[in-house]
């Protein structure tokens, strides 16, 4: 079985978002509760759990995600094992509208909050 | 034979040659009686006796019997200390099911099966707990066609399942109609590329030795599936009179054990080296193993990457560097591989794009050695041998046997200089444990209140209600990003059992099942974290687990679909620039959604859901686990997230 070593490359996926650097101030405005919708029609839950909170599959995205412009490079050109989404797929704006979405996932609760995490 | 007992039944006529006419000879007081009583039945069942009674029955026709070759057969099943028979019934070993039923006294127990897929795959997950096999009867045709992906799991798996199959070889035997269905030439032919060994006796003797010498090889490492063909002539036929008849002594391989001089190479390299790897796979095939490798482990100080086919290490443990498995082999200058099936995929990564490519991830110079009993059997047809290891050290041995004159080895060249450096690097790799702990706790908080439920939720509320007790974790983790295995604290061999080996769905349940079997003498408490798809193959195995009385809790890991296929969709879908919005056809598993709840209780077993609030999830974790301690399966439909 490998899912250790599954986990361990999908964690390092956003860490190498490859490509030129980011144009600050490229990101157009999300709209979350769009971005939602999308996360769920663009299949971004499959890996990635349907709060961005990561798996074997893929790693957590949300709630921090990374800066938009290196979020876009690596979904259209990913470096690892992520498939890629094209712009004929998944618009620019729908990326940002599922950045917002990302963003606006709620922290969790203190790993101390739950006994069972401390046994 | 261990003993003989009379129990005249009902027969079809073999007063045929020689053996017919010895047989009698020994006809006995019962078999007479049974023989006057005849008429009376006849007239009971006419139109049965119109199309199937040749005329009037002879005097001299002997219709029952007293000893029956299955009764021998019977007689070397329990020489060879099986506890279970998992069998779906079948006409082709009817003679062999009721010898073990009457002669025998349900010893070996009969299990009774829906699917021969589910008795060889509640063979395969007995196996692991029990470190034996468990018999499995079936069909030599219909059968064995049902049975063969689950042979094939267990041969992926390394795990040793024992078939004995029914068969009518004499032509002239068999009944019109389906016992011609129901026979063929060579009945292992379609399984013999994945079962270790197979035989076809022809008598009674050699059916004794036969039958013996597949426990042998099955458990001789590596620990593989037999089948042995029970011809029902042979079955059926009485014993011939003055036969005489003894089973064969049994006596287990000694595992093989390593080179002594290439492993004394392989010690050289691990005391020498500075950031030395333990990979382990299938290593400990029993307790021992797990001790062993904690010992080489603690002796060298060095990591232990677990990749699980066994619970080989514990996974708290400081030396357990699992979850950074990745960056502890990049950074390895000694990578040692104890029975991993893939070693080559351990030591590399292959990416899955338009073009595939693959990178070494291990340090280019890096001393490589394997230990393996895959390298003394290897068959060609199918792949499951994986991508060829360039290794420095290649060992064809028993991995846990070798342990132990490694350790030896190691500890002879341990210096007081190296000892130090080891306690140093042992503390760096406590440290480095702890973080990678403590990060998944952390992980495992994100997506903690949604619905449908986080499998690391699942993974915890169970955690939570089993901790303290002794449980075993019967299912494979793989299809639920590994929560438990990073959550929880395995120290014990039964804890965990691995997956199915061969990938191939449908093995999860039954298998569940069958290590429950095992666990329930030990008075273990067996859980289940149930993939949907896989449940769905067979669900049969939930009214075995119910008619039985096997205690296990099952939480339906229910993401509504065939999650990888779904994966895999996509990423075609991606690769191909059309979108994945039709990716759900196909492989999803919803409209209507499959109430297995619903399903379980029509199996008898007792069962809730669906449960998609994780507030829910608790309380009916412990109202299930009431029902398993007193010895009943429950299970809990579980609405979870895809991974």
């Amino acid at each position: 079985m490998r899912f250790s070593i599954l986990f361990a490359m999908a964690s390092a996926l956003l860490a190498q978002a490859p490509g030129s650097a980011p144009k600050a101030g490229a990101a157009p405005s999300g709209n979350a509760q769009n971005g939602k919708k999308l996360f769920v029609r663009d299949g971004c839950y499959q890996c990635h759990g349907l709060q961005g909170q990561g798996g074997a599959a893929g790693p957590r995205i949300g709630p921090r995600p990374i800066a938009f412009a290196a979020f876009t490079m690596y979904v259209r050109q990913p470096s690892g094992q992520m498939p890629p989404y094209t712009s004929k797929v998944v618009s620019d704006q729908e990326l940002a509208d599922i950045h917002a979405f990302l963003a606006s996932l709620p922290q969790p609760p203190p790993v101390k909050s739950i006994p069972a995490l401390n046994q | 034979m261990a003993k003989s007992k009379k129990t005249p039944v009902d027969r079809r006529n073999f007063l045929k040659g020689a053996v017919g006419g010895a047989a009698a000879l020994a006809v006995d007081t019962g078999a007479a009686e049974a023989q006057r009583a005849e008429p009376a039945r006849s007239a009971a069942t006419p139109l049965m006796a119109k199309e199937s009674d040749p005329g009037p029955l002879s005097k001299a026709e002997v219709l029952t019997e007293g000893r029956s070759g299955s009764d021998y057969m019977v007689d070397v099943l329990q020489s060879l200390g099986f506890e279970y028979v998992c069998a779906n019934p079948g006409s082709s070993f009817r003679a062999l099911h009721e010898s073990l039923i009457n002669y025998g006294g349900n010893k070996p127990e009969l299990i009774t099966c829906c699917h021969e897929e589910s008795s060889v795959a509640m063979a395969h997950g007995y196996s692991k707990i029990e470190g034996k096999p468990a018999c499995v009867f079936a069909h030599g045709t219909v059968g064995l066609q049902h049975a063969s992906m689950a042979i094939y799991n267990a041969f992926c798996d390394r795990a040793p399942v024992y078939m004995i199959i029914g068969n009518t070889i004499d032509a002239t035997m068999r009944r019109p109609g389906a016992e011609w269905d129901h026979s063929v030439q060579d009945a292992v032919a379609m399984v013999r590329d994945f079962v270790k060994w197979d035989d076809l006796p022809i008598s009674l003797a050699h059916f004794g030795e036969s039958a013996v010498r597949a426990y042998k090889i099955a458990m001789t490492a590596p620990t593989l599936p037999v089948v042995v063909v029970a011809d029902s002539e042979l079955q059926e036929r009485p014993v011939p009179e003055g036969e005489r008849l003894r089973v064969p002594k049994l006596t287990l391989t000694a595992p093989p054990q390593g080179d002594s001089g290439a492993v004394a190479e392989a010690a050289r390299l691990l005391v020498g080296a500075e950031s030395p790897v333990l990979i382990a796979d299938r290593a400990a095939r029993t307790p021992a193993g797990l001790k062993l490798l904690i010992e080489l482990a603690e002796t060298l100080q060095a990591s232990v990457v677990n990749q699980m086919g066994r619970m080989n290490f514990p996974t708290r443990h400081p030396l357990n560097q699992t979850e950074r498995s990745r960056a502890a082999i990049a950074n390895a200058d000694v990578i040692l591989g104890l029975e991993v099936a893939d070693f080559w995929g351990a030591v590399n990564s292959m990416r899955d794009q338009l073009h595939r490519t693959s990178r070494l991830i291990a340090k280019p110079d890096a001393k490589l050695i394997t230990i393996t009993a895959g390298d003394l059997f290897t068959k060609s047809n199918y792949q499951d041998f994986q991508r060829y290891p360039e290794v420095d050290v290649a060992i064809a041995a028993d991995a846990e046997a070798t342990l132990a004159s490694l350790i030896e080895a190691c500890k002879r060249l341990i210096t007081s200089d190296r000892k130090r450096a080891f306690e140093e690097r042992g503390r760096k790799l406590a440290e480095l444990h702890q973080e990678a702990l403590d990060k998944a706790r952390t992980e495992a908080t994100y997506g903690w209140d949604a619905s449908p439920i986080s499998t690391a939720r699942l993974y915890t509320e169970l955690w939570a209600q089993i901790q303290g007790q002794d449980w075993s974790l019967v299912s494979d983790a793989a299809f639920s990003s590994g929560w438990p295995l990073r959550l929880w604290n395995f120290d014990k061999h039964y804890q965990y059992i691995g997956g199915s080996g061969g990938a191939g769905i449908g093995y999860g349940a039954p298998a569940a099942v069958g290590a429950a079997l095992a666990n329930r003498k030990h008075g273990r408490l067996s859980v289940n974290v149930q993939n949907d798809g896989d449940l769905m193959y067979a669900p049969g195995i939930l009214w075995t687990a119910a008619h039985h009385r096997i205690p296990l809790l099952s939480l339906m890991h229910n993401n509504r679909a065939y999650h990888m296929e779904m994966m895999h969709l996509q990423r075609m879908a991606n690769r191909h620039q059309r979108g994945i919005d039709r990716t759900g056809i196909g492989v999803t598993l919803n409209d209507p959604n499959i109430d297995y709840a619903q399903i379980g209780r029509g199996m008898g077993v007792h069962a809730e859901g669906p449960i998609a609030d994780p507030k829910d999830l608790g309380p009916a974790i412990g109202r299930a686990l009431a029902v398993v301690r007193s010895g009943e399966p429950a299970l809990i439909d579980v609405v979870t997230q895809p991974r």
